[in-house]
């Protein structure tokens, strides 16, 4: 599987240069380099993130995970996960990450759900470092207001989907 | 059209900024205690265990970087906010759903989209379900990014569980502000 998503990435690159190169071959050159510039801008990023989840699975006492995130745990685990997840940084590593630690660590999938959704929506420091200087505050926080119940909504239809 | 027209605003970016400052803190934290804990062997068998992870993502990050690149200069900003913020209705919503899952790229480029066809008058409801749809259902997010760490079939559940999401968000939007414009219109 994993190799089959590798090369479609692929074939969409080859596919996208290829009307890119069609149109202007310092077009082609630019966008490259703009994307490889972006790659290595990521690299000691997705390094930290991926040891990272390692070191913080490993840390994490699983019993409390368990306890509190496991999927006996419920509506508190989930509500516990959502305030997790609105409480990590953004950045396209670190939610995935924690996620995949507590996963391993013994926490139920709804849970994990519940925080990777409120991690996508309400992540507060890409919320003030990315969205407020950019889009108008009405539309923000109007954002934000409308994903409120966005976690528990996934994480309810989590919990139907895996019961056939 | 011109090429110049076509290149996004690139918002300048630091080497280090502080989510990544925050990062580092907790897994050093995280590493020192496994290392205190543990020992060197089950330290070193994280790190060789992550590594291996970290070569099978590199490959996809990258060919997720090129696709960002070259989808910026063969969409132009202008032409995207054509299709996803013309529309109002529940069209304009679907139509933002299914953009969000398509569109590459970090949040400089998504919020600049966003921001720009709210500028130009659109939808917001639109807006608000382009950002959500792309957060949490993005191919590109999800296949460089999500899968690596945790998997097909979970991810897979996931995004199931996501997919009426950005719908419902866009309803939301629309529901609140029907309620204020009520408000604002009573006397």
């Amino acid at each position: 599987m994993d190799v089959i998503v590798t090369i479609a990435l692929w074939l969409i690159v080859v596919a996208l240069g290829f009307l890119v190169m069609r149109r202007s071959r310092p077009l082609f050159r630019e966008g490259g380099k703009s994307g490889v510039s972006e790659f290595i801008h990521l690299l000691p990023r997705i390094a930290i993130g991926v040891m990272g989840s390692g070191f913080i699975a490993a840390a994490l006492p699983p019993d409390f995970v368990g306890r509190w995130l496991g999927s006996s745990s419920g509506l508190i685990g989930i509500i516990i996960a959502i305030v997790a997840g609105a409480a990590t940084p953004g950045g396209p590593v670190v939610g995935f990450a924690i996620s995949a630690a507590a996963l391993k660590g013994g926490a139920g999938a709804p849970q994990v759900i519940a925080y990777s959704t409120a991690w996508a929506l309400y992540a507060f420091p890409r919320l003030l470092s990315y969205e407020l200087p950019i889009m108008p505050a009405r539309v923000v926080w109007l954002r934000v207001l409308a994903s409120l119940p966005l976690p528990f909504i996934a994480a309810a239809v989590a919990i139907l989907l895996s019961r056939p | 059209m011109q090429s110049e027209t076509s290149q996004p605003v690139r918002r300048k970016r630091r080497a280090i900024d502080w989510p990544t400052v925050v990062l580092i803190l907790i897994v050093g934290s995280c590493a020192s205690y496994v290392y205190w804990r543990d020992g060197p062997a089950t330290f070193l068998e994280v790190v060789w265990n992550d590594s291996e992870l970290f070569v099978s993502m590199l490959v996809k990050v990258l060919a997720g970087c090129l696709t960002a690149a070259f989808l910026t200069i063969l969409l132009p900003r202008e032409t995207v906010s054509r299709w996803v913020g013309a529309d109002s209705g529940l069209k304009g919503i679907l139509v933002s759903t299914f953009a969000g899952i398509i569109l590459p790229g970090g949040p400089f480029t998504i919020f600049p989209i966003a921001g720009a066809f709210v500028a130009m008058g659109a939808d917001i409801a639109a807006a608000v379900t382009l950002i959500t749809s792309w957060t949490l259902l993005g191919l590109n997010r999800v296949l460089t990014w999500e899968m690596p760490f945790l998997g097909f079939d979970f991810v897979t559940w996931r995004w199931m569980a996501a997919l009426p999401l950005p719908i419902l968000a866009g309803l939301f939007v629309r529901a609140i502000e029907k309620r204020f414009k009520s408000k604002a219109a009573a006397p």
